[in-house]
């Protein structure tokens, strides 16, 4: 990688089709969005880690706007760590609840490369 | 020991200007008058002015704007801007200013015309590069986030989220200033336009026009004014700025401003006599009244849907009807300190409390990211 700033390096890593975080070399979880520094304590952040992109659904709004499919905007915790926002797909809005195992698909060719969710298929 | 300077500064005036709809006026206007009224209001004359405070909708840089419009060369301009709770936030840097003898008077004044200018909410709120790709409408998803896990994890429901809305339309059917007025149903809320699950365009605050404004002195000087109502405690906290950082979706940093301004103030939950608080959103007022302490963790929506916050009840709350039926032009905050005011100072018309001596006023600002409280006493305590 290039010598940037945290931020570019994540995009990066997604326009690759890699799911990278940093994680906290103290508690071991993951920590987003990247920092420089760990946040709150200053203290150092380990080197990148590949994410398994398991997560479960922390809260879910339902959105739909003119002549537009309703969406589900979710919060997935991520099992390494860290909390994103993000949207479901795979699956109507109305049928994703909390606590719903869901897993992580980079979109990487986007304007802004970025990950969404699908629900965790059987045995994941 | 909180160092906050209790009672040692006083709101000695206050207004409220062009709510609702204020065509043919801009911001800076709308502000500038209700600055000029507050002033008339504390019997101030805008020469003494020396702490200039404002968060502007439109104006990045609003502070040097107002000081060149007013025509004020301030010791002290103070363009913080945390959202709603700016205002809030003002108030108690006015007070430390005040006493510390840097400034003598300090105005803290906000208008916006963003229903006449652009007939939407406009939002100073900006999505990293995190959030942007996943085009969530904000700030309302935010909200309809926090509400989802708070039904989750407390039984909390739609009705109850509803009762807030009924709540503060019942107090605004009491105001004329108030832009939504008439009867409003459960039904109406519940069958309202879904905006973002589970929140409808009934639990989400008004977008209006609007401006108001609070003259802020030392109680030295406050005691010969008319009506003095005194600062007795204040505090503010950020805790994130977008909904996935916030630490716990159901609790607000307003568990922290409320106890440490209480404890400033000399005062706990039962002294309260009535709380204006921002209800951008109905899930606001739930999770506010559980932080500040009214009622404990989860059951705000039991606490409001018994009518307690309604005309009549235990604890009134936005007895001027609040963002949702009163006024919101977009950073309320500062509406929350001027009904407090109104109330203590037994000038609230067919609304007025029964002899309020203590209004907590409480703000909020981005998505549920600040938090910032104000406790004011009665003309008596200063």
């Amino acid at each position: 990688m290039t010598d940037t700033g945290t931020e570019a390096q994540f995009l990066a890593y997604l326009s690759e089709g890699r799911f990278m975080l940093q994680r906290d070399p103290i508690s071991g979880r993951a920590v987003f969005p990247p920092r420089l520094r760990m946040p709150g304590t200053g203290t150092p952040l380990g080197d990148w880690a590949e994410m398994s992109g398991r997560g479960t659904v922390h809260a879910v709004t339902i959105q739909q706007k003119r002549d537009a499919e309703a969406r589900a905007i979710v919060l997935v915790d991520l099992e390494e760590g860290g909390r994103m926002l993000s949207q479901m797909s795979g699956v109507a809005a109305d049928a994703v609840a909390i606590g719903d195992a869901v897993q992580a698909r980079i979109v990487a060719d986007a304007e802004t490369p970025h990950v969404i969710f699908e629900p965790a298929g059987p045995g994941a | 020991m909180t160092g906050f300077p209790r009672a040692r500064t006083a709101v000695v005036g206050a207004s409220t200007f062009g709510l609702g709809e204020c065509p043919g006026w801009s911001s800076m206007e709308m502000t500038a008058q209700a600055a000029h009224l507050a002033l008339d209001d504390a019997g101030i004359t805008l020469d003494q002015v020396d702490g200039l405070f404002t968060a502007l909708p439109d104006d990045f840089l609003g502070g040097l704007a107002l000081a060149e419009y007013l025509g004020l060369q301030p010791k002290i301009t103070d363009n913080n801007r945390t959202g709603g709770s700016s205002f809030l936030c003002h108030a108690i840097h006015a007070a430390l200013a005040l006493d510390a003898g840097m400034i003598d008077v300090a105005l803290i004044t906000y208008g916006s015309n963003q229903r006449t200018a652009s007939g939407g909410l406009v939002s100073a709120l900006r999505s990293s590069v995190y959030e942007t790709p996943h085009r969530p409408m904000m700030p309302v998803g935010g909200y309809a986030l926090a509400a989802n896990r708070h039904m989750h994890d407390f039984g909390t429901t739609r009705e109850d989220l509803a009762n807030v809305a009924l709540a503060a339309r019942a107090w605004a059917n009491k105001n004329p200033e108030a832009f939504r007025q008439g009867d409003m149903t459960l039904d109406d809320v519940l069958s309202a336009r879904m905006i973002s699950t589970p929140l409808t365009a009934r639990d989400c605050c008004l977008v209006t026009d609007g401006a108001a404004a609070v003259v802020m002195t030392r109680a030295d000087r406050a005691a010969s004014t008319r009506a003095p109502i005194p600062l007795l405690g204040g505090a503010q906290t950020v805790t994130h700025k977008e909904i996935a950082a916030m630490p716990d979706l159901t609790v607000t940093g307003a568990a922290i401003t409320g106890p440490q301004a209480m404890q400033a103030a000399g005062i706990t939950p039962n002294d309260v006599d009535c709380v204006q608080l921002y209800d951008a959103f109905t899930i606001n007022t739930i999770l506010f009244l559980e932080d500040l302490g009214f009622c404990p963790k989860g059951e705000g929506g039991r606490f409001v849907s018994s009518g307690a916050i309604a005309p009549g009840g235990a604890l009134p709350v936005n007895t001027n009807g609040g963002g949702l039926s009163c006024c919101h032009p977009g950073m309320y905050g500062l509406f929350t300190m001027v009904e407090a005011v109104r109330q203590l100072r037994g000038e609230a018309g067919d609304r007025q409390l029964d002899n309020p001596e203590i209004a907590v006023s409480h703000g909020n600002g981005g998505v549920l990211s600040s938090q910032a409280t104000l406790i004011f006493g009665s003309p008596d305590t200063a």
